[in-house]
């Protein structure tokens, strides 16, 4: 699973949605920060990054609440940059779901319905919000006042109050970040069989890579405003095209230094202390730049006895994990490493305690030089 | 039972107020108002129903103050709606304390003397000069019900302002980005979102306003000139002037039944208005 280059912008379905250079500032902030990106008919599409990024910024700016600064947004072909939120046929879930508190949970769900003109008749209505509640299994819960829901109650509240309209945008601000891990893990099950179910196109804010990694058909990863790289969770996993990128999406190890060979693919970095690894580079890095070696946990194999090129280290914690064994290990140089033992692995070689002393060694292969940034 | 004590404790200092300044008087005037007036005034004590009989003899009072009150608490409510909204909704949060402060400035100095200075503005001298000067003739407003109610909208105007503030300004605006994202322009909105969460704010404002305009007597003393008298002037001169205390206790006493009439009346209404809700009490 791995696309040619990761940042292409070839989304092979017709665009529902496109920035063009769309820019928000406030005062000295750049939010967004001369966002592109288009957005497929159907896609599931995930804006992922740390807090103040402008995750949330990109995703007003699709709902219509903010104006950019500067640059386009365009929904289904047609130049919407200007238009005001009650003129776009997209949805958003807000964070704390704002569900209007005087209302029941029907006529919540019906209000984007009863703000059409002409007025849909009450038994269309009434049919349509049927099928939305039974759609989030919420069947009977109609006449509910919204403070007698639970909180996960209430998500799909919000939820069907989005998807009774048909949007051709759903759009989700961190939908999940007030449940609990167990129901947020159910939500998010929920939604993408939802999203199959409907068609319609997903884009979801989040700051939670595991969820953006499980449910996402493409994630962009933002930084200050900018989308650093976008691609399949695949993509972004095995070829991240920075260390920033590396460190976001699932866990890795770091190996900090500068280029001093490259060939091709092939690249070499040597560490403050003249320790050389070679690996593979992303990108082009000139040599003696500042760049990283980034090795996954599950890459590293933990061996009692050494074997060819591989690096003592002393074992300080470990986790386990069920199918994988955590640990946590100290290199003398390299400082504090993780690795990923499969629970068959473990069960040949022998487990670690901590304060054990050990072995580990990678295929230099799957090590990835990376730019520093 | 260290609760309960605490309780009591607590309850305590206004219970004692009450029933020494309140539920004590009231008995007192339940008594007068079945008694007889004494030749020289005051009071003798008797059982008679006479003192209601007489009541249709102050039925200007009652009626004046049965159309003034609701009036001017509708009147102060359309003026103070625009005024809170603009505050807690548009107004820069840098000078919203400044604004509210100036809201509330008018109570720094008497009603007493703000009352004599609208004597002046609508009196001969003041608009009606103005109004005669610019060619639109002879008009008077000093002692009409024009004058009464402009002094109780200009004296009530704070009161209705500040609870109808609150409101809004704890709407969470959320919601209204919610409404806009359900496809509803402003105004839709404003009628389906803003203004039924505000009615809990509405509905203190307009119970402050009105129960205390049901008892006023200064500003239709003042303003009204004796033409347009409230049940409070009635009172004033019933006890204080022509010394009827049992016919004044009668009056008394029905002007509080009607007020617990339309009170719990229109706090019937505002919980079915607010949907039964749980928390619609006052604000
Ligand atoms: N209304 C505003 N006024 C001023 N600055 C703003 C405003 N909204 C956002 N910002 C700034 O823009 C930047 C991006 O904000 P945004 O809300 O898009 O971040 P985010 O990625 O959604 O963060 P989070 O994960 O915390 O929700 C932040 O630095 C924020 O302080
Ligand atoms: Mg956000």
């Amino acid at each position: 699973m791995q696309s040619p280059s990761a940042n292409t912008e070839t989304a092979p379905r017709p665009l529902i949605a496109e920035f063009r250079a769309a820019t928000r500032r406030y005062g000295d902030v750049l939010a967004a920060d001369a966002l592109s990106i288009g957005i497929g008919r159907g896609e599931f599409l995930s804006f992922l990054g740390p807090s103040g990024c402008g995750k949330t910024t990109a995703l007003r700016m699709l709902a219509g609440f903010e104006t950019p600064t500067s640059g386009e947004v365009y929904l289904d072909g047609e130049r919407v940059t200007e238009v005001p939120a009650y003129r776009r046929p997209v949805n958003m879930v807000f964070q704390h779901y704002a569900l209007f508190p005087h209302l029941s949970v029907a006529d919540n769900i019906s209000y984007g319905l009863r703000q059409r003109r002409p007025r849909p008749d009450r038994a269309e209505v009434a049919q349509k919000v049927d099928r939305a509640l039974a759609m989030v299994r919420l069947s009977g819960f109609g006449p509910r006042r919204i403070w007698e829901m639970s909180g996960g109650q209430q998500q799909r509240v919000a939820l069907a109050r989005a998807i009774v309209n048909e949007p051709k945008l759903l759009l989700l601000d961190e939908p999940l970040a007030a449940l609990d891990r167990k129901l947020r893990r159910e939500m998010q099950i929920e939604l993408q069989t939802l999203q199959r179910q409907l068609g319609i196109t997903f884009v979801l804010v989040t700051h939670d890579q595991e969820e953006a990694l499980s449910m996402s058909d493409r994630i962009c990863i933002m930084r200050g405003g900018r989308i650093v790289q976008s691609g399949s969770p695949n993509a972004l996993y095995d070829q991240p095209v920075s260390r920033y990128v590396a460190d976001f999406v699932g866990k890795s190890n770091f190996i900090d230094g500068i280029v001093t060979a490259q060939s091709g693919k092939d690249g070499q970095v040597e560490t403050a202390l003249g320790q050389r690894f070679a690996g593979r580079l992303s990108g082009s890095l000139e040599q003696g730049t500042k760049a990283s070696l980034s090795i996954r946990p599950e890459q590293i194999g933990l061996t009692h006895a050494p074997r060819g090129g591989a690096e003592p280290v002393s074992v300080i914690n470990r986790i386990f994990l069920g199918e994988h064994t955590e640990y946590l290990v100290r290199h003398a140089t390299l400082g504090d490493l993780l690795v990923l033992v499969a629970r068959q692995a473990e069960a040949s070689e022998g487990g670690f305690a901590p304060g054990d002393a050990g072995f580990i060694s990678w295929a230099p292969e799957t090590g990835l030089i990376l730019g520093q940034d | 039972m260290q609760r309960r004590l605490s309780t009591w404790l607590l309850l305590a200092p206004a219970g004692v107020w009450f029933a020494v300044m309140l539920v004590l008087p009231l008995c007192f005037v339940l008594v007068f108002s079945f008694g007889e007036r004494e030749a020289a005034g005051g009071y003798v004590p008797a059982f008679t129903l006479e003192q209601y009989a007489n009541l249709p003899t102050r039925g200007k009072a009652f009626l004046n103050t049965l159309i003034l009150a609701p009036l001017g608490t509708l009147l102060s409510l359309l003026i103070a709606y625009p005024l809170a909204y603009f505050l807690a909704m548009r107004a820069n949060p840098k000078w919203r304390t400044m604004l509210l402060i100036l809201v509330i400035v008018p109570f720094w100095t008497s009603i007493l003397i703000r009352s004599y200075a609208w004597i002046f503005i609508l009196g001969g001298q003041g608009l009606p000069a103005l109004i005669e000067w610019l060619g639109f003739g002879e008009v008077r407003l000093i002692n009409t019900p024009f004058a009464v109610l402009t002094g109780i909208v200009y004296g009530y105007l704070p009161l209705m302002v500040l609870p109808v503030y609150v409101s809004l300004e704890r709407l969470d605006k959320r919601l209204l980005e919610a409404s806009a994202d359900l496809g509803a322009p402003p105004l839709q909105g404003f009628l389906q979102v803003t203004l039924p969460l505000s009615l809990p704010g509405v509905a203190t404002g307009c119970m402050l306003v009105f129960i205390l305009l049901m008892g006023e007597f200064l500003i239709p003393a003042m303003l009204g000139g004796g033409k347009v008298f409230f049940i409070g002037n009635a009172l004033v001169d019933l006890f204080l002037q022509s010394r009827n205390w049992a016919f004044g206790a009668a009056v008394a006493v029905t002007l509080v039944l009607i007020m617990l009439v339309t009170d719990t009346l229109y706090m019937w209404l505002m919980r079915r208005l607010g949907g039964a809700r749980e928390d619609v009490s006052l604000m």
